[in-house]
C-alpha cells in the first residue's frame, strides 16, 4: 500500500500548481480550471486524512467540498459569459476599466 | 437524528429560518407580476427582517447550546451578530430601494439575494464546526458575487464581480485547506473539541501550518493588507448600493469567522501566542496603507473601499488585544462602522443619480449650498469616519485602543491614533468641497425618495446614539463574549 504521506505531497504539489496558475494565467477559463485543480487537491488530503484517522468524517466533507465546487464553478462561469458577450474577451489583461 | 430533537433544534435557529423564508417568498413574488410587486417585496423583505430581528434578540442572553450534532451553536456571539446582520440588511433594503428603481434592477432577484447573503452571514456567526463555517462563507460569498455582477450591461460591474469571484474563491480555497490541515493534526473539525484537542496534544509544525492558510484565506475575507488588493476595484465596480451591503455585511461576518476560529477554537493562551504576533503585524499594516493610499483618491467612492480597508484594520487591533474588552470592542465597532459606511453610501447613491456615475470628489462641489440637509449628513458620516466625538466612530476606536492598550500593545494603539489623525486629511477634504467651493452651473436640487430619508434617519440616528450614549450597545456587546473570556 501506498502510505499517506505521498498523498498529502501530492494533494500540496497540486494545490500550488493550481495557485500558481490563478496567479499566473491570463486566460480567465484557465484560471477558473486553475481553481479547481485547488479544491480537488484539498479534497485529496481530505480523503487522505480521513483514511489516516480513520474517520469517517473526512469523507462526508469531500462530497460537500464537491457541491461547494460545482456550485462555484456554474457562478464563476456565468461571470464569465455575460463578460465575453459584452467584450468579446476572456483575456484578463483586457479587464482593467479600474485602474488609476 | 430523531425528529423531536430535529425540530427543536431547528427551532433553536429560528432567526436562521425566519430569513431563508423571507428569502424563499421573495422569489415566489418574484414570478407574479402584480403592479405593485416592487413595494410588496420590499414591504415582504422588512417585515422579514424585523421579524428575524426580534428572534435574535430574544436569544442573545441564554447558555451557549450546540444544535445539529455540534455543527452549529446558540450563544451570546451568535445572537449579537444575527442581531447586527439582520439590521445591516434592513439597512441595505432601505437605501437600495430607489436604487433598484432608478437602474432598472430586478428587485425580486436582487432582494433575495442579499436576504440568501444574511443568511449566510447568520451562519457563519453561529457555525461552531469549521465545515459548517466554510459553507455559510461560501453560501454568502456566491450570493455577493452575483450581486456584483448585477449590472449585466456594465462593463465595470461585471468586471468587479469577476474579480471578486476570482480572489473569493482562490481565499475560500486556502481557508479550505486549512481546515484539511487542521483536521489531519487535530482528527477533528468542531471548534470546541479542537481547543480540547490542542491542550492535549499541544501544537505541531502541521498544525501551526493550517493555522496560517486558515489566516491567508480569512484574511482575504476581511481584506487586511497585504490581502486587500481587489477591495479598491471591486468596491469601486459594484453597484453602488451592492458596495455599501459589502462593506458592512461581509466585512463583520469575516470578523465573526476570525472570533469564533481564533478567539474561540485557538484562544488558549498557549496557542494564542502563535497568532496574535502575526495578527498585530497584519493590523499595523492595515492601518497604515489603508490611510495612506486613501488620501491620494480621485473617486469618493474609491476612497471609501481604502476607509473600509483602514476600519478593517482598527477592529483588528481588538482582536489582537485578546481579551474580553478586545472581543467587545470588535463587535461594537463592526456595529458602529456598519452604520457609519452604510449612512455615507446613501448619501453616495443620492449625489450618483441616473446610471451610478457621479462619484467624483468634484461632485460633491458646492452641496452645501444646494442641499444643505444631505451636505450636513455626509460631514456627520465623513467626521464619524475619522472618530471625532461626539459619534459612533469616537466611541469605538476609543475602545478599541484602551484594549489594546490593556493588553500591553501600545505601539499599535498608537498607530491606531496617528493614522486616524491622517484619515481626517481625506475625510475633509469632501466636507471642504461640500462647503467652500461653488456648485456646479447646473447641479439640481436633489428630491430624496422616503425610504432613502428612513435609511438616512437611522443610520444618523444610530451614529449619534452609540456615540452619545455608547454604554448601552457596549454591554450588549461585552454580555455576548463573556462566556468567551470566562474568569
Amino acid at each position: 500500500m501506498i502510505p499517506v504521506p505521498y498523498y498529502l505531497v501530492i494533494s500540496a504539489v497540486l494545490f500550488v500548481t493550481g495557485a500558481v496558475g490563478v496567479l499566473l494565467r491570463r486566460n480567465a477559463l484557465i484560471m477558473l480550471m486553475s481553481l479547481e485543480l485547488m479544491l480537488n487537491a484539498v479534497n485529496l488530503s481530505f480523503v487522505a486524512y480521513a483514511r489516516m484517522l480513520n474517520d469517517t468524517g473526512g469523507h462526508v466533507i469531500v462530497f460537500l467540498n464537491i457541491a461547494v465546487a460545482a456550485a462555484e464553478a456554474v457562478v464563476g462561469l456565468a461571470i464569465l459569459l455575460t463578460i465575453f458577450r459584452n467584450r468579446e474577451t476572456v483575456n484578463v489583461d483586457h479587464l482593467n476599466l479600474m485602474r488609476h | 437524528m430523531e425528529v423531536p430533537a430535529l425540530l427543536e433544534d431547528t427551532a433553536a435557529l429560528l432567526p436562521h429560518v425566519t430569513v431563508l423564508i423571507t428569502g424563499l417568498v421573495v422569489l415566489v413574488l418574484d414570478l407574479f407580476p402584480l403592479p405593485r410587486s416592487r413595494w410588496a417585496i420590499e414591504a415582504v423583505s422588512l417585515v422579514g427582517l424585523a421579524l428575524a430581528f426580534a428572534c435574535a434578540l430574544c436569544q442573545a442572553g441564554g447558555e451557549p447550546r450546540a444544535v445539529f450534532m455540534g455543527m452549529a451553536v446558540v450563544d451570546g456571539l451568535g445572537g449579537f451578530f444575527n442581531a447586527a446582520f439582520v439590521l445591516i440588511a434592513a439597512l441595505t433594503v432601505l437605501l437600495s430601494a430607489s436604487y433598484v428603481r432608478r437602474e432598472g434592477i430586478r428587485p425580486g432577484e436582487y432582494y433575495a439575494l442579499i436576504l440568501f447573503a444574511t443568511l449566510g452571514f447568520m451562519f457563519v456567526g453561529s457555525a461552531s464546526d469549521l465545515v459548517m463555517m466554510f459553507l455559510a462563507i461560501e453560501t454568502f460569498s456566491m450570493a455577493t458575487y452575483i450581486l456584483a455582477g448585477l449590472l449585466r450591461d456594465t462593463p465595470r460591474s461585471l468586471e468587479s464581480a469577476f474579480k471578486y469571484f476570482m480572489l473569493g474563491a482562490f481565499s475560500s480555497a486556502f481557508f479550505l485547506y486549512g481546515i484539511a490541515t487542521v483536521y489531519g493534526s487535530l482528527g477533528t473539525t468542531n471548534l470546541l473539541a479542537l481547543s480540547q484537542a490542542m491542550s492535549e496534544q499541544g501544537t505541531s509544525p502541521l498544525l501551526l501550518m493550517g493555522m496560517g492558510l486558515l489566516i491567508v484565506g480569512l484574511g482575504f475575507k476581511v481584506a487586511v493588507v497585504p490581502f486587500h488588493m481587489w477591495v479598491p476595484d471591486v468596491y469601486e465596480g459594484a453597484p453602488t448600493a451592492v458596495t455599501a451591503f459589502m462593506t458592512a455585511g461581509p466585512k463583520a461576518a469575516a470578523f465573526a469567522a476570525l472570533l469564533r476560529v481564533f478567539a474561540q477554537g485557538f484562544g488558549a493562551p498557549a496557542f494564542s501566542a502563535e497568532w496574535v504576533p502575526i495578527f498585530a503585524v497584519l493590523a499595523a499594516l492595515t492601518m497604515l496603507l489603508g490611510n495612506i493610499v486613501a488620501i491620494v483618491q480621485q473617486s469618493v467612492k474609491r476612497m471609501l473601499a481604502y476607509s473600509s480597508i483602514a476600519h478593517a484594520g482598527y477592529a483588528f487591533v481588538a482582536l489582537v488585544a485578546h481579551n474580553a474588552a478586545g472581543a467587545g470592542s470588535v463587535l461594537y465597532y463592526l456595529v458602529a462602522y456598519a452604520f457609519m459606511s452604510l449612512g455615507a453610501f446613501t448619501v453616495l447613491l443620492i449625489v450618483a443619480r441616473r446610471d451610478d456615475q457621479r462619484h467624483a470628489f468634484d461632485d460633491y462641489a458646492g452641496l452645501g449650498a444646494t442641499n444643505p440637509a444631505l451636505a450636513a449628513i455626509m460631514a456627520l458620516f465623513m467626521f464619524a469616519l475619522a472618530g471625532f466625538p461626539p459619534t459612533a466612530g469616537f466611541a469605538g476606536k476609543f475602545y478599541v485602543f484602551s484594549a489594546a492598550a490593556q493588553s500591553g500593545y501600545y505601539v499599535l494603539a498608537v498607530i491606531g491614533v496617528l493614522t486616524s489623525v491622517v484619515s481626517v486629511v481625506y475625510y475633509a477634504r469632501v466636507v471642504i468641497l461640500m462647503y467652500m467651493h461653488e456648485p456646479d452651473v447646473e447641479a439640481p436640487r436633489i428630491r430624496l425618495a422616503p425610504t432613502s430619508m428612513a435609511a438616512l434617519g437611522v443610520t444618523v440616528f444610530g451614529v449619534l446614539y452609540m456615540g452619545i450614549f455608547p454604554g448601552g450597545v457596549m454591554q450588549f456587546a461585552a454580555r455576548s463574549v463573556a462566556f468567551l473570556f470566562p474568569g
